[in-house]
């Protein structure tokens, strides 16, 4: 058996293989559920109305979804342009640090000013961490899977020193813990009273400005040149190192945005369980949304309905909340296969 | 079709074997046999089908037709482990050994069944040190091969095979990555080896090497056998022309008056990469009105012209001046914007990105300077640029939307050619314009590429294919190991001349090298 590729994919061919991918996700899903005791439709439609069942249930999803897109945007725009940043973990938590220093009381500003600058600041954060990797690989071909990877550890202890030391908040009864973000720091909910934050609509803000980049710059053309095609974006003069760099640096300030947004928006102060692996959940959602940064939303948005959903799902059902782990892992492996087989066809020798 | 080799048996017979990958024939009816104790030098150029020919022979391709005999007995099609069984070994130009194991324990790995726990490593061992000895292959069976030459690796992939009790040697490209020094040695382990018994098929493009090793020759070119000689009566000059092809064809182009030199080298080196040879002190001008072609064997240098010219490479010594003007800061970039227009060698790799549509390959070149206002794309002025290109080049397309994987080589070559030609470009490099062509694209490309020469423009035409530089080329040079030949007039160069030249005769000595009678025919 060998694959053959297709030269024009029929519309079918592009829809079914994703489609039958989450739908078989879904398949496994109920197979493990059963071995758990559960009933599977019950463990679904308990996922279902975990995470969209209630107007608190589905402001959780948004929230969830918000450093998904973030990362996502980050991981997409790299991978775009075949630079392979899994460092997204360590870049939003630079952002994070940043917002947790600057926004404790450093800086006296009002907030129309304070809450820019931190935004700006974290983004250079995140861009920072990338921008050390990229240059080790265009001058000396280091891969950058190794390094952006390992820095994720290297700089999550880094932040745990931090949160034990200098950072540690006096008044945090011992825990691991910054001190409190001042009141001109924190990014306000869009509706008072409702647990949804500003940061969404920045994290929707920033989706549509990557497509406008990607689709209508020299930098966007220049990004996707070199990521399908590098010696021949060479050839063709595009500046395959700078555009290598920019990229790095457009996709370490996306990832800082998130560890910002979830300072400034959601927590309110620097911890270490501040993302359970958003940095990694991003590549997921990025490869679920074929790179694009539209549907890097609509991933992010199913891959946090079914972590809150599953969480929910799992204080009723007592099934435990790994199924959501297992659901999305399978939804991936499903999803790459089915990128294949929108491309190539298995031919039988 | 193959004559009977002398008195000795026929120990490999290849009949009639066709192959064809699409429209493509890689191999069309080709016949050879091999005689025991004979050195068969198997001769052509990249693309000729001497790779495919061996795949065959090993069971990777099924040929369409034609039949594979050792010793008398035929091979089953598609059996890779067949032609190993049947005594015939190959040294591949990559070498496939475990760095970490040691010389003796690379021989012997895949020679004995897993389930036997023991490995017998005294017999082994005895039995390699009687292979080296005999075939002259010195190299130390307990040394670890990661530590080894790529000379000493070499010896151990022939000493694999021969561990194996191989009849026939394959021997695919061996001088490519060995020293002279090496390289003779390796010669005097083949005439051993022949000297007792074995048969020997030595796959290259070098001229003198075949004739130093081959007692026959069979030449290759474009899937077809056009030729096989025995070594003592043929000749380096005379294996150029055949293998570039032959005749004398007439000159396609009115004569014309040649311009001012638009580009001009002086004694430029460059360094090599890789494999590939550099420039080694190259002096060449390209006049305006005129198409300057570049004949050689493939892997002499072409390479680091083009990649010198297109703006990859930058000189490492000499003096390059465009429209008189120095050049400081070379790069492709800088190549476009000084004038000249770039039809690289390989179009899908290199001039095109498959996964793009047409419109976008259309302004990969001029984006940001013709179609980009502060970083904003105009698509619609690249649009209408792309459309342009597919009217006036004849692109044959559904339309400027689609993805440039789906064109034929033809129509993709047509779209580069619009490319590069709109510009207006004064100098135009054309590396292997119409490679892998049908006649209709090919009489298309020609005609637009001497059109351009008319209109003014000075054309470098880089060609592995004799027949087409002769007919298109004002003046003529060729090129040897990175060394550039003096000019041709048109007309003033017999084949056999421009051959002697391609088989590296009459260059200078190098200044540190050897003395000797050189001279030049200029």
């Amino acid at each position: 058996m060998r694959l053959e590729p297709i030269a024009a994919p029929s519309l079918a061919r592009r829809i079914l293989p994703p489609a039958l991918a989450i739908l078989g996700a879904f398949v496994v899903a109920a197979v493990l559920a059963r071995l758990a005791g559960g009933a599977p439709f019950a463990v679904f439609s308990g996922i279902v109305t975990g995470a969209v069942g209630s107007k608190f249930a589905a402001l959780e999803t948004l929230n969830r979804a918000t450093p998904l897109i973030f990362t996502g945007l980050a991981v997409a725009v790299a991978f775009r342009a075949k630079l392979w940043n899994i460092g997204a973990e360590a870049q939003l938590y630079a952002g994070a640090l940043v917002t947790a220093v600057l926004g404790t009381g450093a800086l006296p500003l009002p907030a129309p000013l304070l809450l820019p600058l931190i935004c700006a600041v974290a983004m250079l954060a995140g861009a920072a961490l990338l921008f050390g990797p990229a240059v080790l690989k265009t001058r000396l071909g280091v891969d950058e899977v190794v390094t952006t990877l390992l820095l994720n550890f290297i700089f999550l202890l880094f932040v745990s020193y931090l949160l034990e030391g200098p950072l540690k908040d006096p008044m945090g009864m011992g825990w691991p813990k910054s001190a409190r973000l001042v009141p001109e720091a924190r990014l306000p909910r869009i509706v008072e009273g409702l647990r949804l934050h500003w940061g969404f609509v920045l994290a929707l803000i920033a989706a549509a400005l990557v497509w406008v980049i990607n689709a209508r710059t020299t930098l966007g053309f220049e990004m996707r040149a070199v990521g399908a095609n590098r010696e021949a974006a060479r050839f063709a003069g595009i500046p395959v190192t700078a555009v290598t760099l920019k990229t790095a640096l457009l996709s370490g300030g996306l990832a800082g945005l998130a560890g910002f947004s979830e300072v400034s928006g959601l927590k309110g102060a620097l911890t270490l369980d501040l993302s359970p692996g958003y940095g990694y959940s991003g590549i997921v959602v990025a490869m679920l949304a074929l790179l694009h940064p539209l549907g890097v939303v609509a991933a992010a948005l199913f891959v946090a309905a079914i972590f809150v959903g599953a969480d929910a799902m799992s204080r009723a059902q007592g099934v435990p909340t790994y199924l959501a782990d297992i659901m999305l892992a399978a939804a991936l492996l499903f999803m790459v296969l089915a990128i294949l087989l929108t491309k190539f066809r298995v031919v039988r020798d | 079709m193959a004559q009977e080799a002398g008195a000795q048996p026929v120990v490999l017979r290849l009949s009639e074997i066709s192959k064809s990958f699409g429209a493509l024939k890689a191999l069309d009816g080709v016949s050879l046999s091999l005689a025991r104790g004979e050195v068969l030098a198997l001769l052509g150029e990249n693309g000729a089908g001497k790779t495919t020919l061996m795949n065959v022979l090993f069971g990777q391709y099924t040929a369409d037709r034609g039949s594979v005999e050792v010793m008398g007995r035929a091979l089953p099609p598609g059996a890779p482990r067949a032609a190993l069984a049947a005594g015939v070994g190959m040294v591949h130009q990559h070498f496939t050994l475990a760095g970490n194991l040691s010389v003796w324990e690379n021989i012997v790995l895949g020679t004995q069944s897993l389930w036997r726990g023991r490995i017998g490593a005294r017999a082994a061992r005895a039995r390699i040190a009687d292979l080296a000895a005999r075939f002259h292959l010195a190299v130390d069976p307990e040394a670890k091969v990661g530590r080894l030459s790529v000379g000493e690796r070499q010896r151990v992939e022939i000493l694999k095979a021969l561990y194996r009790d191989a009849r026939i040697l394959i021997l695919d490209e061996p001088t490519a990555v060995l020293t002279p020094q090496e390289s003779d040695a390796l010669f005097a382990t083949l005439r051993e080896a022949v000297g007792q018994g074995l048969s020997v098929v030595f796959i290259s493009h070098k001229l003198h090497e075949v004739m130093a090793i081959a007692d026959r020759v069979v030449v290759l070119r474009h899937g077809r056998m056009v030729a096989e000689r025995a070594a003592a009566e043929t000749s380096a000059p005379e294996l150029a022309a055949l293998m570039v092809g032959g005749a004398l064809p007439e000159s396609e182009i009115a004569p014309r008056p040649a311009g001012p030199a638009l580009l001009r080298l002086s004694q430029v080196s460059t360094r090599p990469e890789g494999r590939a040879p550099g420039l080694r002190e190259v002096t060449l001008s390209l006049h305006a009105g005129q198409i300057t072609g570049l004949a050689g064997v493939s892997g002499n240098g072409q390479r680091a012209l083009s990649d010198l010219v297109s703006g990859l490479v930058a000189p490492s010594l000499g003096g390059f001046e465009i429209g008189g003007v120095p050049v400081s800061r070379w790069s492709p970039r800088a190549a476009i914007a000084r004038g000249i227009g770039r039809i690289p060698e390989d179009r899908h790799r290199t001039g095109t990105i498959a996964d793009f549509d047409l419109t976008e390959n259309a302004v990969l070149e001029t984006y940001a300077r013709d179609f980009a206002r502060h970083g904003w794309l105009d698509w619609r002025a690249a649009r209408a640029h792309a459309e342009a290109l597919i009217r006036g080049y004849d692109v044959r397309c559904p339309g400027p939307g689609t993805r440039i994987r789906l064109l034929s080589g033809g129509n993709m070559q047509k779209l580069i050619l619009g490319r590069v030609l709109e510009t207006g470009p004064r100098i135009i490099l054309a590396n292997q314009p119409v490679r892998g062509l049908d006649i209709g694209a090919v009489t298309y490309v020609h005609n637009r590429l001497a059109a351009a020469r008319d209109g003014g423009a000075a054309v470098l035409l880089i060609s592995e294919d004799l027949d087409e530089v002769m007919k298109l080329s004002d003046v003529i040079h060729v090129i040897s190991e990175g060394r550039l030949s003096p000019p041709f007039a048109r007309g003033a160069v017999s084949v056999a001349t421009l051959g002697e030249w391609m088989a590296g005769a009459h260059f200078a000595p190098a200044a540190a090298g050897k003395t000797g009678g050189a001279h030049h025919a200029a």
